[in-house]
């Protein structure tokens, strides 16, 4: 092994230039490799850490996955019993205290109950539809991130004001109402209520500022007639990649439907996975493309050392040694390039990082999200070293095949 | 070597090239090679000489007939031992030097010895050594091929073939790209690898004086065998001392 090593090394001593011409193909291959992986995995996770910001990583609902087994069907022993009504459901989550409870006893994480709504917001003769959520502020405030979006007043004002109510800013401006101002609050049941706006919040989901109030949950409660009912449990881990097997154990254990961040955004995560896919395939086209580089300067040698080819099988060297010269030349460029192409991609990476952005809208500034892994080094190095070796290999297959006698001949 | 089992036999060996029209580089040759004998090919440009030469030296495979190597039969074999028996048994020297451009004489002659594998570095480096000293080039162990004139490199060659100790020596016009006082150089070390060593060498030459100095001289007509004698050496290579004069009981 030590004496094709030699024989590999003297082939790449000899052309300086032309090897570093390839060995900066793979090293450029490489970097922009580790650069663009690091791009699109940093900001997917950014995009998730934002989203998950907002979302509860578990939650509860009142609902369940199927439909109730009626009692006649439990009663009758049939296959199938037609054109029952169905029993009507208080809705709303059974024992919501007891299930809150047991979560708060070893549940990793924070759990705040929720009363979800529809309202309809009265103003100066304008009417808005609103979702009203009624919460436990302190339990609330651990679970969201709504404390940090408040704009005016602070969630703490709807425990000391009565019939206190927090809104989006867009709520405020469709209704032309401000804090401090009273508005009349009719619900679905016919609940009619004065409300005192005591501070509104800026998400930047549009949805959530022009839609959404809050108000505490025993009020929720009053207007929607629905004494003690909770139909809604928000959950939020320590450990946000813990939420799908820890939803499932809670969907078992209580009977009610948990979703997890990562069902609740399926459509999402299947985006996510598509953009991995192509990212992938580009990574794989620019080192296959670095591949076509070490393939070229292969080719050529083989070309250039057919005689020395020739003297060595001559000589007693089995082709199986010839291919191991080349693909040793091509896996020594591929390596090197690697090397060099993770320093040039980590240089890529610090500097991008550097690169501050401001957004008109928020004039906060913002730079790019990137994320620093080993396994992009290791991945983007490990296929940069495949195709090394299938670029050597196969120029040097073909001219371990060289018959001897030919050139041998061809020189006479 | 002494169990009266040739060395190498040919044995109806033709070598036919295919193609639209095929080409017979050899036809039905059968000659059996002994130890210890000094064989020169003669016959004209393109009598199939060379192509006779890559059969004896398992570098190209016969059509129909066999070689045999101490009276084993190569036909079996596939290229890999092949290749395995040329680094043992067989040691090539051909008209133009073919050594590793970027090896040094020393390495170039170690090269064969590092892919047998069966000596440690040092022996090897040693022996390589001894081998070039022995055929005047001590003093030029260390430079490349570049550096050498064509006699240089041609001893180096024959050096570098002798490096695993092979009991055959193939050489295809060793000296036909040599001046005179090169080839005298080389036919001499090639005559003591033969009388002092026991090894048999098989040389092809279009040199009549080359020729006349060996042993025995099979004369190729057409890719047959027009002739093969055994001769007196003695009278034609200049300085070609009688000391060559011995034993050549051979047909
Ligand atoms: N690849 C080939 N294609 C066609 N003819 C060839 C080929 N190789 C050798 N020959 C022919 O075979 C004959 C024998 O060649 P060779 O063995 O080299 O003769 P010599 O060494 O005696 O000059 C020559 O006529 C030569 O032209
Ligand atoms: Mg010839």
């Amino acid at each position: 092994m030590h004496l094709i090593a030699d024989i590999a090394a003297t082939h790449i001593r000899g052309r300086g230039r032309q090897t570093f011409l390839s060995i900066a193909g793979v090293a450029m291959g490489v970097g922009f490799s580790i650069m663009m992986a690091s791009l699109m995995q940093g900001s997917q996770e950014d995009f998730i850490d934002t989203l998950i910001d907002t979302i509860p990583h578990i939650a509860i609902e009142d609902e369940e996955r199927h439909p109730p087994v009626q009692p006649a069907s439990m009663t009758f022993d049939a296959v199938k019993i037609e054109g029952l009504r169905p029993r009507e459901k208080l809705r709303g989550i059974r024992n919501a205290d007891g299930i809150i409870a047991s979560l708060e006893s070893w549940l990793p994480g924070d759990v705040a109950p929720n009363l979800t709504g529809q309202a309809v917001i009265r103003y100066a003769g304008k009417d808005l539809s609103v979702t009203v959520v009624g919460i436990d502020v302190d339990a609330e405030r651990l679970v969201s991130t709504i404390d940090d979006d408040m704009r005016e007043g602070s969630l703490d004002d709807l425990n000391t004001t009565a019939n206190g109510l927090v809104v989006g800013d867009g709520v405020l401006d469709r209704l032309g109402a401000k804090v401090g101002d009273l508005v009349t609050v009719t619900s679905p049941v016919g609940v009619v209520r004065k409300f005192k706006i005591v501070g509104s919040f800026h998400t930047g989901a549009v949805a959530n500022d022009n839609g959404l109030g809050y108000t505490l949950l025993k009020t929720a409660q009053v207007i929607q007639d629905k004494a003690n009912v909770v139909n809604r449990i928000r959950i939020r881990l320590d450990d946000v990649n813990a939420s799908t097997p820890i939803a499932a154990r809670l969907e078992s254990q209580f009977g009610y439907k948990a979703e997890s961040w990562e069902e609740a955004n399926e459509g999402l995560m299947e985006a996510f996975l598509i953009r991995n896919i192509i990212m992938f395939t580009v990574v794989a086209a620019i080192l296959i493309v670095a591949g076509f580089g070490i393939f070229n300067i292969i080719s050529q040698i083989t070309h250039e050392k057919a005689h020395d080819i020739a003297i060595m099988k001559s000589l007693g060297f089995p082709e199986s040694d010839i291919i191991r010269i080349f693909v040793i030349e091509g896996l020594a460029i591929g390596a090197a390039g690697s090397l060099l192409g993770c320093v040039f991609g980590f240089a890529l990476c610090q500097a991008l990082g550097q690169v501050e952005f401001e957004f008109a809208a928020t004039t906060e500034v913002t730079r790019l999200p990137l994320m620093y892994s080993v396994w992009h080094y290791a991945i983007a190095s490990g296929f940069a070293l495949g195709s090394a070796a299938v670029a050597g290999w196969l120029p040097a297959r073909n001219a371990a095949r060289l018959n001897p006698v030919d050139i041998i001949r061809g020189a006479a | 070597m002494t169990d009266g089992t040739p060395l190498l036999e040919a044995r109806g060996v033709t070598r036919i090239l295919p193609g639209i029209v095929p080409v017979t580089l050899v036809e039905n040759i059968s000659i059996v090679f002994g130890h210890g004998e000094f064989v020169s090919i003669t016959g004209p440009s393109g009598s199939g000489k060379s192509s006779l030469l890559y059969l004896l030296g398992l570098l190209d495979v016969p059509t129909t007939g066999e070689v045999f190597i101490n009276g084993v039969s190569t036909a079996e074999l596939n290229k890999t031992e092949r290749a395995e028996t040329r680094l043992k048994t067989i040691g090539f020297v051909f008209q133009f030097h073919f050594l590793l451009p970027e090896f040094s004489a020393l390495d170039n002659v170690m090269l064969p010895m590092r892919k047998l594998g069966l000596r440690d570095a040092v022996e090897m480096r040693e022996s390589a050594a001894g081998l070039l000293s022995a055929l005047g080039l001590e003093e030029h162990l260390h430079k490349r091929p570049d550096q050498l004139s064509g006699g240089q490199r041609q001893r180096v060659a024959v050096a570098r073939a002798l490096a695993n100790d092979p009991p055959l020596i193939l050489a295809d016009e060793p000296t036909g790209s040599l001046d005179s006082r090169s080839t005298e150089q080389v036919f001499h070390i090639l005559k003591k690898i033969v009388d002092n060593e026991g090894r048999t060498v098989i040389a092809v030459t279009h040199e009549m004086d080359f020729a006349a100095a060996t042993e025995r001289r099979i004369h190729l007509v057409d890719g047959r065998v027009a002739q093969d004698e055994a001769q007196s050496p003695a009278s034609a290579m200049r300085g070609g001392g009688p000391e060559a004069l011995g034993s050549h009981a051979q047909s």
